[in-house]
């Protein structure tokens, strides 16, 4: 999914210690899924993690073969697989398929200029929560009581995205989200660390290391990043001014294509 | 093919897969969803009709007012409390029901059941009225069992405070055993049962906290007295296992029996789960994952909850009660939990025995025989509503409701996933300002076809109201052979839906009562065969949440007769009854026929008429002879 992009592989990439970048935020995510079910059981069981891991990956393998006439490398399906895995939340076997299936197809279909408008799973989570509001819900829990677990996981996941040289995007964000949830706190009268308590959650974890840095569908330059980032925090916030629960992931999926289209425009008329 | 061509084919394709797929997300949801629809009442066999007033049964729970600085969000502090229990605390053969209320100097009602159809309050007159004050606490809930044997069933009170136990006399007047029976001081209690964990034959009692126990909920030391966690808390209250020593009086035992727990309880429930001989203790807990107390010596417990498979995934646990769903001699569990559509889906628990592997091993098959969703869902009782002979479910639901168009959902889910140093502190929590929390909803009725999948009827058959419910209990109150169903709701009426069955459909009843084991008969399992099919009940005390239904066993039977009914007795004997006759109450007593008990023998109060006078069980010492 996100680091999808991050596994990409990119120019920036650190040369520190000898490990494919590309394997990075799979091991990184990896790490935090093992550790966090066997801590706390966030998972409602293997068997749904790795149903949304294995249709992400065949998904990706056919569909990359039939189009490019190559294997594609399957870490970027991986993580989309195991971030749907993580992030939906159902009684039930078949969103964890369709999810990781509609995600993957996205970077096929929705398409612009060559590059896919959307971030996988933010599509395919975001269709679901549209759209089967009965039967889905996202991870909304913590990471147990202790704060260290947390601690751990931004240390970890600030590593990753720096040698990968995202850490700009997810620092940008988290300063947004802390800054605006004070202009949050002013207009609707709740304590600033209420507004400001879903950063210490996993699902804002998930979000922030690993799908608002994906480089496939964000902007190329740094400070278009850093813009297009303040401005996915922005509409989050308005969002969450009118209730709306899962604000970042829609704000992003609103967000990233428009943010990605008028690059290319603008890109287009400087060379004309 | 060139290269481009082919993405061109790819982009196509993938585009019509996936207009397809997200087409086909909307159909999958309400699928999974669905309530069935059904044209005819009758296909089902029954039908519920709501007939509190006309039975005089008119009582509506109100809720306490705590600490004023918990009143930004007082509706959820002050959630719980509607309760009911049935007995037939005075042994005229009809059945009667306790009502608990929860406002500081509210009433609580025992109703008696006339055998006509209605019930008188007798509760002010017995001694069991006027129980909710600021220094003792408010009601939570009540259980009822016979704990020294008198043959009359004595009522345990629960409490945001002191829990409190009441002498039966005779079925004349309840006498509070006061600081003698040594209950706890105070216990901010949402649950407790009676239990014959060391198989004594005395009943021992469990009292199993919410809140701390050391908080006063009407004068907070600090606001820090919330869950430190939505799903990892441990900062709730302790629980008591309670021996019976037989003279009247209870020592603590939970320390020397290893239960240390401090998860947020709202539900206990015993039964002789794992097959040891012994009840177990199954806890559904908020805030967490389950508990699952084991004991193969009678004293100490073992959780077993981890590898059981029942406590791994940490949900809002609110519900606890036990039914052999497949009529295969297995009793599984039902813990319900939070479901809101498009916020959290938790989905409830059925957690049925595995038939392979080393034993002991539970699978939640909720979703798979479509029993997962309910709202936020309370108690959920099992019972044969139709007489089909398969175990149904009745399950109540609803939070708060408040304003019909605003939510607080998206403020809970802020705060619910906030650090433990955010989300312990009253004071970070938004305030609730007169909005709903998944208020106003339906009520589910699920019919258990037999076949491995339930069919949700309530709206079918009558269970039509949208008040936020709390306690369900299942009792034959008519002696017509039909489970009833009294409905205690939070802020609401007391419902009591006199249940309409066919009558060409057979049944019958086993009223127990132990002579060697506990008097109450409470953890006897009898399993009945009849035209090949066999099915496990046992007798419980504390069932759902906050309620207990009628003791008898009540067993639909279809068009069927009954082979035989074999019960094992918490003293270890076995009696078998050969073809007892159908649609008949039968009254059993431990080991008093040998092997058998003749169908002549069917209970006289089934037809209305009074019951024997009790005497005291042989082995049996009336311990509060005044």
């Amino acid at each position: 999914m996100p680091a999808d992009a991050i596994a990409a592989g990119t120019s920036v990439a650190r040369r520190w210690p000898r490990i494919d970048n590309r394997l990075l935020p799979p091991l990184l995510i990896t790490t935090i899924l093992i550790t966090a079910h066997l801590s706390f059981g966030i998972l409602e069981g293997y068997s749904r993690t790795g149903i949304a891991i294995a249709t992400a990956i065949v998904a990706e393998l056919v569909l990359g073969r039939l189009a490019y006439g190559a294997w594609p490398h399957p870490a970027s399906a991986y993580i989309t697989g195991i971030s749907v895995g993580i992030l939906v939340r159902s009684p039930f076997l078949w969103p964890y398929a369709l999810t990781s299936w509609i995600s993957i197809l996205t970077k096929y279909s929705l398409r612009y200029k060559g590059r896919h408008l959307w971030n996988p799973s933010n599509f395919g989570v975001s269709a679901m929560l549209l759209l089967a509001p009965d039967t889905v819900s996202l991870l909304s829990i913590q990471w147990g009581n202790a704060i260290a677990p947390m601690l751990v996981i931004w240390l970890l996941g600030s590593v990753i995205v720096w040698r990968v040289g995202r850490l700009h995007i997810s620092a940008t964000y988290a300063a947004s989200f802390l800054l605006l949830g004070g202009v949050r706190a002013a207009i609707t009268g709740v304590p600033w660390v209420t507004a400001v308590a879903p950063i210490t959650g996993p699902m804002y974890q998930l979000f922030t290391f690993f799908m608002v840095t994906d480089p496939k569908t964000t902007v190329r330059s740094r400070r278009g990043q850093i813009v297009v980032v303040i401005l996915v925090a922005v509409v989050e916030m308005i969002l969450r001014l009118a209730h709306v629960i899962y604000a970042p992931f829609y704000a992003l999926f609103l967000v990233g294509p428009v943010a990605m289209i008028i690059e290319d425009r603008r890109a287009r008329r400087v060379r004309l | 093919m060139n290269s481009a061509l082919r993405q061109r084919l790819i982009w196509l394709v993938s585009s019509l897969l996936l207009a397809a797929s997200v087409a086909a997300i909307p159909a999958l949801n309400a699928r999974s969803a669905s309530f069935a629809h059904v044209a005819a009442t009758n296909r089902f066999g029954f039908r519920l009709v709501e007939s509190a007033a006309a039975a005089h049964v008119q009582t509506q729970h109100e809720a306490p007012t705590f600490d004023e600085r918990l009143a930004h969000i007082m509706p959820q502090i002050a959630s719980t409390g509607a309760s009911v229990a049935v007995a037939d605390f005075d042994r005229d053969g009809w059945q009667d029901f306790y009502v608990t209320n929860s406002r500081e100097q509210s009433l609580n009602h025992l109703y008696r059941n006339k055998g006509d159809g209605t019930f008188e309050d007798v509760a002010a007159a017995l001694g069991v009225a006027d129980v909710n004050q600021r220094d003792a606490g408010v009601s939570m809930g009540a259980v009822w069992g016979d704990y020294d044997n008198d043959g009359y069933d004595d009522l345990l009170l629960y409490r945001y405070g002191r829990p409190e136990l009441f002498h039966n006399e005779q079925g004349r007047r309840f006498v509070s055993t006061g600081a003698h029976a040594g209950l706890p001081a105070h216990v901010n209690a949402n649950s407790a049962t009676w239990l014959d964990y060391d198989r004594d034959g005395r009943l021992d009692l469990f009292i199993a906290g919410y809140w701390r126990e050391d908080i006063d909920l009407w004068a907070l030391p600090d606001t820090r007295v919330m869950p430190e966690s939505f799903e990892y808390a441990n900062n709730g209250g302790r629980k008591y296992l309670l021996r019976n020593r037989g003279d009247g009086t209870f020592e603590d035992r939970t320390e020397a029996a290893g239960i240390r727990s401090r998860r947020w309880t709202l539900a206990v429930a015993a039964a002789d789960l794992l097959g040891t001989g012994y009840p177990a203790l199954f806890l559904a807990n908020d805030y967490g994952v389950s508990e699952l107390y084991v004991t193969r010596d009678g004293r100490t417990f073992t959780d077993v909850a981890r590898e059981s498979g029942v406590g791994v995934t940490p949900k809002s646990g609110m519900n606890a009660s036990f039914g052999d769903v497949f009529n295969d001699g297995r009793l599984a569990i039902y813990k319900s939990n939070i479901s809101e559509p498009g916020v959290l889906v938790q989905g409830n628990d059925l957690w049925v025995p595995k038939e392979t592997g080393k034993g002991g091993e539970y699978e939640n098959l909720a979703s798979s025989l479509g029993v997962d969703l309910g709202g936020w869902s309370w108690s959920a009782q099992f019972g044969d509503l139709n007489n089909d002979g398969t175990q149904d479910l009745y399950l109540v639901n609803g939070y708060v409701s408040a304003g019909e168009r605003s939510s607080y959902w998206y403020d809970f889910s802020v705060i619910a996933v906030g650090h433990s140093s955010i989300i312990s502190d009253a004071a970070n929590w938004p305030p609730m300002k007169g909005r709903s929390l998944s208020g106003y909803q339906r009520k589910r009725v699920w019919i258990n076809d037999g076949a491995g999948r339930f069919t949700e009827v309530a709206q079918v058959v009558g269970a039509t109201d949208a008040f936020d419910g709390r306690a369900a209990a299942l009792a034959d109150l008519r002696n017509t052979g039909a489970l009833d169903v009294l409905v205690a709701n939070q802020r609401g009426p007391l419902l009591l839906y006199r249940n309409e069955v066919d009558p060409a459909r057979h049944w019958i009843e086993l009223d127990l009562e132990g002579t060697t084991s506990n008097r109450s008969a409470i953890g006897a399992r009898v399993e009945l065969q009849w035209n090949g099919m066999k099915q496990l009940q046992e007798v419980t005390a504390a069932s759902g949440f906050s309620a207990q239904n009628g003791r008898r066993l009540h067993f639909g039977l279809g068009a069927g007769s009954v082979d035989r009914a074999v019960i094992h007795w918490p003293s270890g004997q076995t009696q078998v009854i050969e073809k007892p006759a159908v649609n008949q109450l039968h009254h059993i007593r431990e080991g008093a026929t040998g092997l058998a008990l003749a169908p002549g023998l069917a209970d006289p109060a089934y037809a209305g008429a009074p019951a024997q006078p009790p005497t005291p069980a042989p082995g049996h010492r009336d311990i509060n002879a005044r």
